[in-house]
């Protein structure tokens, strides 16, 4: 398998292999994202930034749990100005596209956070409609399809870089809320982000995260990520980045046969470290010459034959 | 629970996992309904299964934490993060405030592993606050525990890293570990380089998950939870433009250490 066989274009991007860094995970500065690309992955998310500088919530915001972590973290971001000389130092040392992740309380804040980042140097943006833990943005604007079209076609008329919407798995049904992002104008779908969750602690009788709520991410999460990528693909043409408990290559490969064109990792950083990305992509390499395929491509979406 | 100074107290409770960690590591302490936040482990009893920390009284967690009583429920996570490399021949360790409780762990596992010849440097504001000055004593020896303090009520007045320079200036070190303010270990670190010496800090960031993921402790193209708390002089002298000089706040924006 040549180099070229794993190349994905991405709306106009164009990945040197499919795995790329999800947004929430480090992603604050340019040194972090670089020790992530050293690690292999194709492209990088950043953190999730918006208007204004934020602090997030108090700890606890994480929690361990079977086969997973709840966070709940409340959108921590020094604020697009400040940010902005992150996009920059970032852009100067990665050789990989860089995707910002942008949050707003309105369809006018998404925008003027997207055109910042924009002019800062992001190669695209990624809309977080799917945040569950932060009130009046995030999962609350992507779990309403007229309201989540307002906001993609506020962004889409602002800048002109790729546009990508991060959904949520918290929702009815997630290809609808897909099909309304594309109508709007989406250039990919990232699905899912984390599942709502929480957890109590016995003795106390407490919830441990203070923000009570939070999102649940890593393998516990994999098998619904995978039915939403599978539902999204059905219902869209626009391409999806399939994201939630990827940490093998056979789970990428999942993801990419249920129509994902590309897959996020976060989660699994925490127990294989950056170098995650590099095994990910030896493991899809070797599958497809072993199964005889050229190009990563073509395997995109080959469950649905059936 | 012991009282140790009149603003630190040192808490030990049962936990398993804890109770294995090595010096350097660091556990993530819960308060119920307050907050949850990092603390580096003064020592462990493997037998009885125990760990203790060290705590000194800042801000809303550590009073709650300082306010509760013995049976009263905690949560914790860890232990986390690498361990001081223990080290052969003769050996400095250069504790400020709190910052000194890691290291009498450190002292004793050095004692009681590679046996190197320890020196040791304390600072504190005042005579109160030099924790486990006579813990070390008895560890080190007491000809070779040297203290500092800003209003010179025992020891020098002086501050911790000055009293170290001058140590280093006419004893020659295997290796030197530091704990302490920031400013402190930054300087103690620039007096290794002068000196040629090998030197770990043991550094302190705001820390959420703890765990390497979410990027609030990072330092440089390090996480201070993952790859650190202990750095070494290499590792340090990669980050000169932010170790000692700017730190992350809670939105993520930079600040004076």
């Amino acid at each position: 398998m040549g180099n070229e066989g794993l190349r994905v274009d991405l709306a106009g991007l164009s990945l040197k292999n499919p795995t790329m860094l999800a947004s929430g995970i480090l992603g604050y500065s340019a040194e972090t994202l670089k020790s992530i690309v050293d690690g292999g992955a194709g492209a990088v998310v950043t953190k999730s930034v918006g208007l204004k500088p934020r602090s997030g919530y108090a700890n606890p915001t994480v929690v361990q749990a079977s086969c997973g972590l709840i966070n709940a973290m409340g959108l921590p971001n020094p604020g697009i100005d400040e940010f902005a000389k992150d996009i920059r130092g970032a852009k100067a040392v990665l050789k990989v596209p860089l995707i910002v992740s942008v949050y707003g309380f309105s369809a006018e804040e998404y925008a003027a956070v997207a055109k910042k980042a924009v002019l800062a140097g992001a190669d695209a943006v990624e809309l977080n409609v799917s945040c569950p833990h932060v009130k009046e943005t995030g999962a609350e604007i992507g779990q309403n399809p007229k309201i989540l079209a307002e906001v993609v076609s506020k962004v889409k008329g602002t800048v002109d870089k790729p546009v990508f919407v991060k959904l949520s798995p918290n929702v009815v049904d997630v290809a609808e809320i897909a099909e309304s992002a594309v109508l709007a104008g989406a250039d990919a779908i990232t699905a899912i982000n984390t599942v709502k969750a929480m957890a109590i602690d016995i003795e106390t009788a407490k919830p441990i995260l203070s923000n009570k709520r939070g999102g649940l991410s890593g393998p516990a999460i994999k098998p619904i990520a995978v039915r939403c990528v599978y539902d999204i693909y059905e219902r869209v043409k626009a391409p999806i980045i399939g994201c939630g408990g990827i940490t093998s290559w056979q789970d990428a490969l999942e993801f990419m046969l249920a129509g994902a064109s590309a897959i996020q990792i976060g989660t699994a950083i925490a127990l294989k470290g950056p170098r995650v990305f590099r095994s990910v992509v030896r493991g899809i390499s070797a599958y497809l010459k072993r199964k005889g395929f050229r190009s990563v491509k073509e395997i995109v979406g080959l469950a649905h034959r059936c | 629970m012991e009282a140790v100074s009149p603003t630190v107290k040192a808490f030990t409770f049962k936990d398993k996992r804890c109770a294995k960690a090595k010096p350097g590591q660091f556990l993530m302490l819960w308060i119920p309904g307050v907050d949850e936040i990092p603390l580096s482990i003064l020592d462990v009893d493997r037998e009885r299964a125990t760990v203790s920390v060290a705590v000194k009284r800042v801000g809303d967690a550590t009073s709650a934490l300082h306010n509760m009583k013995a049976g009263d429920h905690i949560g914790v996570r860890g232990p986390f993060g690498n361990t001081f490399t223990l080290k052969k021949g003769k050996v400095l360790l250069v504790g400020g405030g709190v910052g000194i409780a890691p290291l009498t762990f450190l002292a004793r596992e050095l004692a009681t592993k590679t046996a190197p010849k320890i020196f040791v440097v304390l600072g504190a504001k005042t005579r109160e606050e030099l924790i486990f000055l006579d813990r070390l004593k008895k560890l080190c020896g007491e000809e070779n525990v040297l203290a500092a303090t800003e209003d010179g009520s025992y020891g020098v007045k002086a501050l911790a890293s000055t009293l170290a320079e001058s140590v280093m200036a006419r004893e020659k070190f295997d290796a030197i570990y530091t704990c302490g303010p920031e400013p402190m270990t930054r300087a103690v670190l620039d007096c290794a380089e002068k000196f040629g010496v090998y030197a770990e800090a043991s550094l302190e960031r705001l820390m959420r998950c703890a765990i390497g993921l979410c990027g609030s402790c990072v330092l440089g193209c390090y996480r201070v939870c993952r790859d650190g708390p202990i750095f070494n002089i290499d590792q340090l002298k990669t980050v000169k433009s932010e170790f000692g000089v700017w730190k992350r706040d809670f939105d993520g924006k930079r600040i004076p250490v």
